[in-house]
């Protein structure tokens, strides 16, 4: 028990002081917070400056129709275009709007002239206010109170409620459920091909050192690969919560050093969605402010607790069961690219249950969800997706207990091949082979 | 006194009998030759006896007890496939070997340190093992084998990949680890060294145990009756004057008369009765017995156990 130690102590302590683990350490969460945050903080810098914009309407359809916004000011101009572009040139203002007389009633062309190429932002709104203008009088033309119309235009909003079974009423958001449950599936993926094959890497280091039987006369080969098995998990869990600490700090310090501007970022993405359309302001507060709220009140409806819970269960079950397979494959191997004939069938399963992660957050409690969420080579990843939706407890009890008798099967089997592959040089290893192997 | 031994023991894998109840007794303190050709199971006998794999039928017997999983830890054992994680650092790493060989960080330590000064390689204890040539890393390995003082060391091969200069420093540590109560265990394709370090041998061949026994009575046992004699005031050439089934070769005069020649007997006189016999002819000056050498008798004994 005592050598299992050292050898953990050895995998764990020579990985983690490694320097692509301390850049990786570090790197892994600025990424994430950069993730978060320099598209909020890109959006607050972008528009910050106030743009001029000058109008000459020559329909005077528009006169006062153009209200000063944010970052946009409006100025209407009377002088011929000539005379204007002239202006524009000279730097008097950002932009020139030229609507001039259509040749029908209705003006529905005009021209935006800017030295440097005008924002999405600015042109979305002109068309706006041009749209909702002529639409207006129009309206009025055909004897209709666009009014009426406002009042008439109605958003549905459908709110889906959870029934426990002890009558208990939770407020889903299937948007969020599905990032979620995506998200960690993949998370979990990603560990377990990453520190799967740092396993792997490892039996196949010890074998080409030709070090593995110096070790094996003072240890069990068992005693070996769980060592390092083990070894290489806590790395693992080193490394997550090492990102999740860091992300969170890295988060929070700019937060608080940067919070107006994220503040106003946020503003600003606001008024993107508000210039979707004037008259639907209102209503589209309204929904934006709810939304934030049912997103907030579904992501505390889901149990955290649970979901972290669950999180590290299937990442060390997932782990466990297929770093053992990898440490199996590395042993019957002499160098990394014969791995890949034994890599294939071992990945299949992780792929799938990537790839069924679509399919299975349409419909999380179905046949399909069910039988890939029992069935251990895919559970880890697809009770990840499913979680967040709910979960029964039976069914996950079973896959739990599926996940550790799976793992406890293949670290056998894993056991088997290791202890004759290691001793074993040279040779081209078979399917065949690996088979007697078992039976040796 | 016997200190270890095999009884019967074989070892079948899928297709190919590794060892055919093989059963060797290796005295207290002695310094042991497992010889044969390549493939003849030494490895496989080694890793056996290591516990590395189990037999499929006999015993092993360390003490005349049946040896136990816990006994690998009286074995220090350098296999012929060896090496060092290349990305550590030569000091940690033999402290790491060391405790997995069940002794304290703090002894290992002060032993390492003593092995060290010994071997000449101190300065190297902070600099990574890719940095080292492949005679230090084999220094590293020798140190580490015998780290923790065990009872039985075996060593297969240890003298590859050592220049001369080190292959002495070994032959003398071997030797010192004999006289301090060490029982060791050799495998070596390097007869020469088995003839200095050895005092009993066994051949494997085919998986099978062709010979055991003393170094000199095997010796022995093999001798080929051939003598080596230098004698003066002959009267007559001895091709005339021994009987025909003695055979004369190498015969040759020196300036002072001295004629030097070597003779094949039968083996029916004792080298006594020989000596007797010429000295009826003239003056000996020399004789000598021509032994035959671990490499004769080994490859003799190969081909005639060959497998038809």
């Amino acid at each position: 028990m005592n050598k299992i130690a050292l050898i953990i102590q050895r995998e764990y302590l020579t990985r983690v002081m490694k320097r692509s683990f301390i850049i990786m350490t570090f790197l892994g969460p600025i990424l994430m917070a950069a993730l978060m945050i320099v598209p909020v903080y890109l959006a607050s810098l972008s528009d910050l400056s106030e743009r001029k914009v000058a109008i000459l309407d020559e329909t005077g359809w528009f006169m006062g129709k153009f209200e000063k916004g944010d970052n946009l000011s409006f100025e209407y101009v009377f002088n011929d275009l000539n005379t204007e572009k002239e202006n524009l040139k000279a730097g008097v203002y950002d932009a020139l709007l030229y609507i001039p007389r259509p040749d029908l009633n209705i003006p529905v062309n005009a021209e935006l002239f800017s030295i440097r190429q005008a924002s999405m932002n600015m042109r979305s709104y002109v068309r706006n206010v041009m749209k909702t203008e002529v639409e207006n009088r129009k309206l009025m033309a055909s004897g209709i109170d666009p009014d009426v119309i406002k009042s008439a235009k109605t958003n549905i909003n459908i709110v889906t409620i959870r029934l426990d079974e002890d009558g208990g009423e939770t407020r889903s958001f299937t948007e969020v459920e599905v990032a979620l449950g995506i998200f960690s599936a993949i998370l979990i993926y990603f560990f377990i091909f990453l520190f799967g094959s740092q396993v792997m890497r490892g039996v196949i280091e010890e074998k080409t050192n030709r070090i593995v039987e110096v070790i094996i006369s003072s240890v069990k080969p068992f005693q070996l690969m769980m060592g390092k098995i083990v070894g290489v998990a806590l790395v693992g869990l080193t490394q997550f919560l090492l990102w999740v600490l860091l992300t969170g700090i890295i988060y929070l310090l700019f937060v608080s050093v940067a919070g107006m501007e994220v503040q106003k970022g946020a503003d600003v993405f606001g008024q993107g969605s508000v210039i979707g359309g004037q008259t639907e302001t209102i209503l589209q507060e309204d929904r934006g402010q709810d939304g934030v709220k049912q997103v907030m009140e579904v992501i505390s409806s889901i149990h955290f607790g649970t979901m972290i819970f669950s999180f590290i269960f299937y990442f060390l079950g997932g782990y466990l069961l297929y770093a053992a397979l990898f440490a199996a494959i590395g042993s019957a191997v002499d160098n990394e690219t014969d791995t890949q004939q034994f890599m294939l069938p071992v990945s299949i399963p992780l792929i799938l249950g990537i790839v069924l992660s679509n399919l299975i957050v349409n419909n999380p409690d179905g046949p399909l969800a069910f039988w890939f969420s029992i069935i251990p080579l895919t559970s880890p990843v697809i009770m990840m997706v499913r979680i967040p939706f709910g979960v029964p407890l039976w069914e996950l009890a079973l896959s739990m207990a599926l996940l550790i008798g799976g793992f406890i099967f293949t670290t056998w089997l894993a056991a088997k091949i290791y202890r004759t592959g290691i001793l074993m040089y040279g040779k081209k290893v078979s399917y065949a082979e690996l088979w007697k192997w078992l039976k040796y | 006194m016997i200190f270890f031994e095999t009884r019967q023991v074989s070892k079948r894998y899928a297709h190919h009998l590794a060892l055919d109840k093989v059963s060797i007794s290796v005295p207290q303190q002695s310094i042991y030759g497992l010889l044969g050709p390549n493939g003849a199971g030494k490895t496989s006998l080694i890793r056996i006896i290591n516990q590395i794999t189990a037999p499929d039928e006999g015993e092993l017997l360390l003490n005349g007890k049946p040896m136990k999983p816990s006994d690998t830890a009286v074995i220090g054992y350098l296999p012929e496939e060896r090496g060092l994680y290349k990305k550590m650092k030569v000091g940690e790493q033999a402290l790491y070997l060391a405790q997995l060989k069940g002794i304290s960080k703090r002894d290992a330590r002060k032993r390492l340190g003593e092995w060290f000064e010994k071997f000449e390689i101190t300065a190297w204890w902070n600099r990574k093992v890719e940095e080292l040539s492949k005679g230090m890393q084999q220094k590293i390995q020798f140190i580490v084998t015998v780290i923790h003082q065990p009872d039985m060391l075996i060593f297969d091969e240890p003298f590859s990949g050592f220049d001369p200069i080190n292959v002495n420093l070994l032959k003398d540590e071997i030797i010192n680890l004999r006289n301090n109560g060490s029982t060791i265990l050799f495998s070596t394709h390097n007869m020469a060294s088995v003839e200095e370090l050895c005092s009993h041998i066994t051949l494997i061949n085919s998986s099978r145990k062709i010979i055991e026994g003393r170094v000199t009575d095997v010796k022995n046992e093999h001798r080929t009756h051939a003598y080596m004699i230098s004698m003066m005031d002959l009267h007559k050439n001895p091709v005339e004057f021994l009987p025909q089934r003695f055979i004369v070769s190498d015969s040759r005069t020196e300036n002072d008369g001295t004629v030097n020649f070597t003779i094949q007997a039968d083996g029916s006189e004792k080298p006594n009765e020989l000596i007797e016999y010429f000295a009826r002819q003239g003056v000996i000056k020399g004789f000598s017995e021509k032994m035959p050498s671990m490499n004769d008798i080994f490859i003799k004994l190969v081909n005639q156990t060959k497998p038809k």
